[in-house]
């Protein structure tokens, strides 16, 4: 009986032991699902989800403080793709969070004062300028966050849309035609 | 007799060939103007080197290459440029692009030009002449044909010429090459010594009996080693480059792997047409060979400058009334276009004039009954009904798993297709949707990577500026400490001022007004040397009433105000 109760006792440290070590030698760093929401998202870090960029707000749904339809720019696509990976329902966008066609940040060079708040506001560092020196947006980079806009104080900045050219251009999903046919 | 093999699947359209080919090749008139797309080929836009208004020679470049993969853009013909600018051009999208249009002046004069021997010529200056004739591969798929013109990664032994024109309607290569054979085979020895190739072989379907047998004479004439005329079975797709490797030599080119790593490369015989003269005679790419066909008086092949707007074309072989469309290319595979205006390119082998009777509007899609005779049929050895049903569902991930990107969205499936599914509209949906997400996923790394970049930066220069004034600060109390020695001081000037040592921001203002003044006190003016004495005592003079104003200003200021500051 004694004897049974030390072997017991015995493998029960060992195993703690070995789970102890494991535990401090193969620590994940980090919340890997927050990588995973991350990935998802569309990095335009322009925080119309209420956080300041992508990561914060998927550290955010990670946690279970954030609904998943906060992220215009991700659009349907993106909720259903949350929805996916946590397992969770689709929800529709809120009120006046939907989303909107693709654009980039356009400055009127002949009005820019050169102030660089605008290089202060953009998350990706796209605007190229300094000091009394005009600005302009290095366009493939702009990520559409609008977050330069507020910011001139001589409204100079504008919203382009990216067009429809041959280089991205899209095949559309076949469709058969409903014809109305006169009733006999 | 040479054994060949096969490839899976495959269909038997009715070729609708013998219409074009009864009359030789025709030369079409200079046109009233041409609209030259920058953009006919594989690889990035040509850039545009003339003005508007210039006046430009035949086979002057027009449009230079950007980048390694591209190739130049020529006038047609001698003119003047009337516009630059987006047009409508042969494109699925129906969209328009870059196209430099040109009024010819009819006197069709040539820009000064001259061939070289091949023989005798590095390889890399051939390839640049290629490049710079603006060559592609004319059989369709437009890629620089110097790009493909390299061996030095793999080990070329055999070379194929394409010339079996699976494709119902078009018959230009078989027109080529019942007339030009010989140049055909000396273009093929300009790429087999390009590639070190050990033998040619030129595939020809056995529905184009006269091709073979001029090929077959030219070969004998020119006593070409190595190289042999096939006639393969006539089968749809048999023309592809991989379906033709396939049956001529028996290699299997696997999924993503190139054939130059089987040892094998691919030309259409238009292009090694093209090939010897660019690099014999100096002639850059400014025509080719069009079938013109369908709902026509008489289908006929002409030589057509490139940029040839398509509605002075079908006119030429008389488009009948009732045309409602164009098609380029042939019907299985062709591009519908968007307006009779578009300018002929590179890639227009054919111009089928399609009407109702001759092309009825497919009847609806019915339900996919799974026969599976799509697979039965399919080239590529692939599942086309798992990639209909995937790509209908928008499940992408899985459509890419069965492959969809080995479609060579040749038609055969929609072809035998019961239900009539437009087949290949579906996979081009999805690969397109595909490429799309590729590249909004690229742009959303690169923001990612940019974004925690400048997290990064941001925290980095917060650091710094902390740590430069954790060492002014240590600066400070140490000059305090030793304070009455202004020598070992590293901010001399603060014993100057009667401000209290222990604010140092005091302390700091004071050290730039020592410096600014020590600086001013330093400062010669430096445009006193040498002055002839006229201008000395002019100096003198000014000087003096200076002195003079000066004091009496500080007469006048003592008397209500003391004065400011030193006005010097």
């Amino acid at each position: 009986m004694i004897a049974a109760l030390w072997v017991m006792v015995g493998i029960s440290l060992l195993l703690g032991a070995v789970l102890g070590f494991s535990a401090i030698k193969f620590k994940v760093e980090g919340n890997p699902l927050v990588e995973k929401i991350d990935a998802v998202l569309p990095q335009t870090q322009c925080g119309q989800c209420g956080y300041p960029g992508c990561k914060p707000y998927a550290e955010a749904i990670a946690k279970g403080e954030a609904n998943i339809n906060k992220c215009p720019p991700g659009g349907e696509e993106g909720i259903r793709k949350l929805a996916d990976l946590l397992g969770v329902e689709y929800v529709p966008f809120g009120e006046g969070a939907a989303p909107k066609a693709k654009a980039v940040a356009f400055i009127d060079e002949q009005t820019c004062i050169g102030c660089t708040l605008c290089l202060q506001a953009c998350p990706v560092d796209a605007i190229v300028g300094a000091a009394k020196q005009m600005h302009t947006i290095i366009a493939s980079e702009c990520t559409g966050c609008e977050l330069c806009i507020a910011p001139c104080p001589v409204d100079c900045i504008s919203m382009q849309p990216i067009g429809e050219d041959i280089t991205n251009w899209k095949w559309d999903y076949p469709t058969i035609p409903i014809v109305q046919v006169a009733a006999r | 007799m040479r054994p060949l093999f096969k490839f899976h699947g495959g269909v038997h359209p009715a070729t609708h060939k013998a219409e074009s080919t009864r009359t030789p090749i025709a030369l079409a008139p200079i046109p009233t103007k041409l609209v030259i797309p920058l953009h006919q080929h594989v690889g990035n836009r040509a850039v545009p080197v003339v003005q508007v208004g210039e006046r430009v020679l035949k086979g002057q470049i027009i449009g230079r290459p950007e980048g390694r993969l591209s190739s130049a853009v020529h006038a047609s013909t001698s003119g003047t440029v009337s516009a630059i600018d987006m047009q409508l051009v042969a494109h699925h999208s129906g969209l328009p692009d870059l196209c430099v249009t040109l009024i010819p002046d009819g006197k069709d004069e040539w820009i000064a030009h001259s061939g070289v021997d091949y023989r005798q010529t590095e390889h890399t200056d051939l390839r640049h002449l290629l490049r710079q004739a603006g060559v592609v591969g004319l059989g369709g798929a437009v890629f620089p044909s110097d790009m493909k013109s390299y061996s030095h990664k793999h080990k070329i032994k055999t070379l194929v010429l394409n010339g079996a024109e699976c494709e119902p309607y078009i018959t230009c290569d078989d027109m080529l090459m019942r007339e030009r054979a010989g140049d055909i085979l000396r273009g093929a020895e300009v790429l087999r010594e390009l590639l070190y190739a050990e033998e040619v072989l030129i595939g020809i379907e056995d529905n184009k009996p006269e091709a073979i047998a001029a090929m077959q004479k030219a070969v004998l004439d020119d006593k070409h080693a190595h190289m042999e005329v096939i006639a393969v079975p006539t089968l749809y797709p048999g023309g592809g480059a991989k379906q033709l490797i396939r049956v001529l030599t028996g290699i299997e080119v696997a999924a993503g792997v190139r054939s130059t790593e089987m040892g094998v490369q691919c030309f259409n015989v238009a292009t090694a047409y093209c090939v010897w003269r660019a690099i014999t005679f100096g002639e850059p790419l400014l025509s080719r060979i069009v079938t013109v066909t369908g709902n026509v008086e008489h289908a006929q092949n002409y030589e057509v400058l490139l940029g040839t707007p398509v509605d002075e074309l079908v006119a030429l072989a008389g488009s009948r009334a009732d045309t409602n469309k164009h098609i380029m290319g042939g019907p299985m595979m062709g591009v519908d276009l968007p307006s009779g205006s578009v300018g002929v390119t590179k890639a227009t082998n054919c111009i089928i004039e399609a009407s109702p009777k001759l092309f009825p509007p497919p009847p609806p899609a019915l339900p996919c009954i799974r026969c599976t005779r799509c697979a039965d049929v399919c080239p590529a050895e692939l599942q086309p009904q798992e990639l209909f049903w995937f790509s209908k569902a928008k499940d992408f991930g899985k459509a890419q798993e069965y492959h969809l990107f080995d479609c060579i969205e040749c038609g055969a499936c929609a072809y035998v297709c019961p239900s009539q599914i437009p087949l290949v509209q579906y996979y081009r949906f999805a690969k397109s949707e595909i490429w799309q997400r590729e590249r909004d996923a690229q742009a959303a790394d690169l923001a990612r990577e940019r974004h925690e970049y400048r997290l990064m930066r941001i925290e980095r220069e917060k650091q710094e500026k902390a740590e430069r004034l954790a060492q002014k600060e240590k600066a400070a109390l140490a000059a305090k400490a030793a304070s009455p020695a202004p020598a070992v001081n590293p901010e001399p000037a603060h014993t100057s001022s009667a401000a209290d040592p222990d604010d140092t921001l005091q302390m700091r203002i004071d050290a730039a007004v020592a410096r600014a003044k020590a600086q001013a006190a330093t400062a010669q003016p430096k445009n006193v040397n040498a002055l002839t004495p006229q201008q000395q005592a002019e100096i003198a003079e000014i000087e003096a009433r200076r002195a003079k104003i000066r004091e009496m200003a500080s007469h006048a200021g003592a008397d209500d105000e003391p004065p400011k500051s030193n006005q010097g």
